[in-house]
């Protein structure tokens, strides 16, 4: 029976001058969101408020699950909307309405009809009461209360006629696209895909870097990766992701570097080629799942060593998150059972038994002066044979 | 280009012959009846089946209507001894068999075992084959079905069948032998009168037919109750449309396997020798599973022809297998506890094999087309793999 939405934007209102570029961004993002729905529809903007008007069949369920997934919208309005029609057969319409979304009739509730169409032979007032009684008459249980009502009917006159009462909340946040981009470390677990997510929430753009490490890490786990992007993608729109192949890198550090270290050192490493990534892809931060404390490359002594690589800032919205907040989010945002798969158990030959927990970055900086033989000239191989490929929503 | 792959995962699955696929297609597009319709194109259909019916039981000398049609070795497991121990619970419900069978097997006794029955494991030496001195000692009066593996799926261990049906019949002479043949029908006759067997399972996809169909050879004097109901097809002993497709091209695929299987046999053996003799040669490998005698020859014979297992000191499975991935050729994992779970059971581990060897163990299985240049590229490319390879070790 709805054929229309009101999608209503909280945040982005607020922002001046600027707004029109909020409501096109966030009119993209609905457009993204609604790609392979295979719907027909229509989006146009009026001041304070977006309308997307399908047309023919479609599936309620999964475009309200679409829509869930777009950052700035705070809520979504589904509306029958009716032909421009004599208030007499409005009456029946907007009865068939409330039977249908409300089968207990013990409710309070008012009318509220705004008249946008000045043609129209009743005014908002008479709409008002008009409709009112129209209501009390079908369903005698039903009582009017206008300052308190637990249900605001809302029927609204413009070129057609929009009714509606109810408002499913939406993501929050801003829309994707307002505020700059960044480059999000992406591994296969619980955190990043979390991190990713939620940066994208406050309306930046996000390419990533996947750093692959053949044969100690399977094909399995990068496909793994694959997906978790896509998970994110349906949020952040199209990622670009960059896959590294670090494996030289990692077997020259545990060559070259007290085993203790290798850790730290390899972040270091993936820091740095990430910036390199950002800044040609004119992103203005990084992006990491880090969260202090959880591992011994996640102190703040650890922090502070891997950080020290990076010009551009660090962005770790997880950083005082317990495991347990961030499990609650992936599994919200469907990451979750794909980070728990188990597919990469054959790198622990990396991981030391005891890494440094409190690394010294002067003793750190000197033990990478055992790498300055060919390490440039890894960076470089591994940035010029990366694979780059375009993660979006595929349905 | 199509680029060159060495496939050595023959244990795993196998090609299926173009003829058993064109055929296969023929009936799905053309001959697609129901063989329980009254029809003309019903009738077509039986054909395919019938013919089916013939051409195992002739491979296994043994009568049509011995023959019965289930979805692969493990529902032919499940079949045999869960429908097997159901019908002949009351002349007792003790079961005897391996610790080194397939998870098809051990996970239906573990069933079985919660249902009350009473199990028995059979230890193996450390090349992997039963002891005929253990089996005596734990047969019993109550003792109603045997089951014991032909070929060892991880090692190729080939177990003493003769040797043991004959003592189960001089002991028990009403007590079951079922033999799980998955990775032995097709490399070898299969002994089902000299070794007194009362069911055989086998499956289609490891003898280069299709996936989803199996055999269980059941004994036309065998008590045995369906596990799933439904319209009575297969003498109500296995419920279902009839997979004719499936039968089809299992039935032409046994057919084609067991062409000239002596020659085959002979290759197979000639070609394990020699990778075995080169291998051995090479550092840090060790030999799972075969003998050698006084010469320092391999005593191949005294175990599949198709199935090889190694161990690499020091470098981990998956660390080989996908650095040999990267030359397009394929293996598995040795062990079955190296793969995902620590907690599976292992052929390796049961016949004492360190964590070392087992954590390093590579299976390499043949087929008829596999050829002495392949196995020596394998060795050339594992070679190189351990020598890039092996240094990197956890500390």
């Amino acid at each position: 029976m709805f054929s229309s939405f009101i999608i209503k934007y909280a945040e982005i209102g607020v922002k001046g001058k600027n707004r029109y570029v909020f409501e096109d961004a966030l009119v993209n993002q609905i457009k993204y969101s609604l790609m392979g729905s295979g719907t027909t529809y229509k989006v146009s903007k009026t001041p304070g408020r977006i309308f997307v008007d399908f047309e023919g069949e479609f599936d309620f369920d999964d475009v309200i699950e679409r829509f869930k997934h777009v950052f700035g919208i705070s809520g979504i309005c589904p509306m029958v909307r009716v032909d421009n029609k004599a208030p007499e057969e409005l009456y029946k319409d907007v009865i068939e309405y409330f039977d249908k979304v409300y089968p207990d009739k013990k409710k309070t509730f008012k009318v509220k009809a705004r008249r946008a169409n000045k043609g129209y032979p009743m005014d908002s007032m008479e709409l008002n009461a008009e409709i009112g009684g129209q209501l009390l008459d079908a369903f005698p249980e039903l009582t009017v209360d206008v300052h308190d009502p637990e249900i605001e009917l809302v029927v609204e006159v413009r070129d057609k006629i929009y009714i509606y009462s109810e408002t499913i909340p939406g993501p929050g946040g801003m829309p994707v696209g307002t505020n700059g981009k960044a480059m999000l470390l992406l591994s296969g677990g619980i955190d990043s895909p979390v991190a990713g997510y939620m940066i994208s929430k406050r309306g930046v753009k996000i390419d990533a870097v996947y750093f692959h490490a053949p044969p100690y890490t399977s094909e399995r786990a990068k496909q793994k990766v694959v997906d978790l992007a896509r998970y994110v993608s349906k949020y952040s729109g199209p990622i670009n992701l960059h896959v590294i192949n670090f494996t030289d890198i990692q077997l020259y550090i545990y060559e070259k570097c007290p085993h203790e270290e290798l850790t730290i050192i390899m972040r270091r490493y993936m820091m740095k080629i990430a910036e390199m990534i950002a800044e040609e892809s004119e992103c203005q931060g990084l992006i990491t799942g880090e969260s202090i404390g959880q591992v011994a490359s996640q102190t703040t002594h650890s922090l502070l060593v891997t950080n020290e690589v990076c010009k551009l800032p660090v962005f770790r919205p997880l950083i005082g998150f317990d495991k347990e907040d961030i499990v609650a989010i992936s599994k919200k945002i469907d990451t979750y059972e794909t980070s728990i798969q188990p597919y990469e158990d054959c790198c622990t030959i990396f991981v030391a038994k005891h890494p440094v927990t409190k690394p010294n970055l002067g003793i750190i900086k000197k033990h990478e002066e055992n790498l300055s033989e060919k390490i440039d000239d890894m960076v470089k191989e591994a940035l010029d044979t990366r694979e780059v490929l375009l993660i979006k929503r595929d349905n | 280009m199509e680029k060159t792959e060495i496939y050595l995962d023959n244990s795993a699955t196998t090609r299926v012959y173009p003829e058993v696929a064109n055929l296969m297609c023929k009936i799905m597009t053309e001959d697609y009846g129901n063989p329980s319709s009254m029809h003309t194109k019903g009738v077509e259909a039986e054909k395919y089946v019938l013919e089916a019916y013939k051409t195992i039981a002739d491979v296994l000398k043994v009568k049509e209507k011995e023959i019965v049609f289930t979805s692969g070795g493990t529902e032919s497991d499940n079949l045999a001894l869960i429908g097997a121990a159901m019908a002949n619970k009351r002349a007792g419900m003790h079961i005897i068999t391996t610790k080194v069978e397939h998870p098809a097997i051990l996970n239906t006794v573990a069933y079985l075992k919660d249902e009350g029955f009473e199990i028995d494991y059979l230890s193996v030496d450390k090349f992997g084959r039963i002891s005929i001195d253990e089996l005596k000692g734990k047969l019993r009066k109550d003792t109603i079905i045997v089951s014991i593996m032909h070929t060892n799926n991880e090692v190729g261990s080939l177990m003493p069948l003769e040797e043991a049906g004959k003592l189960i019949k001089s002991v028990n002479p009403a007590c079951l032998f079922h033999v799980d043949a998955v990775q032995g029908f097709g490399k070898a006759v299969m002994p089902i009168k000299s070794a007194n067997i009362d069911m055989l399972s086998f499956s289609g996809h490891k003898i280069h037919g299709p996936k989803g169909i199996g055999v269980l050879y059941v004994n036309e004097k065998v008590k045995i109750k369906p596990i799933s109901y439904g319209g009575g097809q297969q003498k109500g002993l296995r419920n279902g449309t009839l997979n004719v497709p499936g039968i089809a091209g299992i039935g032409l695929a046994a057919k084609m396997i067991s062409d000239n299987l002596s020659e085959k046999r002979e290759k197979l053996y000639e070609l394990k020798s020699f990778f075995l003799q080169e291998i051995s040669k090479v550092d840090k490998v060790s030999i799972n599973g075969c003998k050698k005698d006084e010469n320092g020859e391999f005593l191949v014979k005294e175990t599949a022809p198709h199935i090889i297992n190694i161990s690499v000191k020091g470098l981990r499975s998956e660390v080989m297998l996908h650095a040999l991935e990267e030359k397009n050729i394929y293996v598995s994992a040795g062990s079955a506890c190296s793969s995902h779970s620590k907690k599976e059971s292992s052929t390796l581990k049961a016949m004492g094999a360190t964590p070392d060897e087992t954590d390093g163990a590579l299976r390499i299985s043949m087929s008829e087309f596999t050829t002495k240049k392949e196995l020596e590229t394998l060795i050339v490319e594992l070679k190189a793999v351990i020598e890039k390879y092996g240094r990197f070790i956890r500390k």
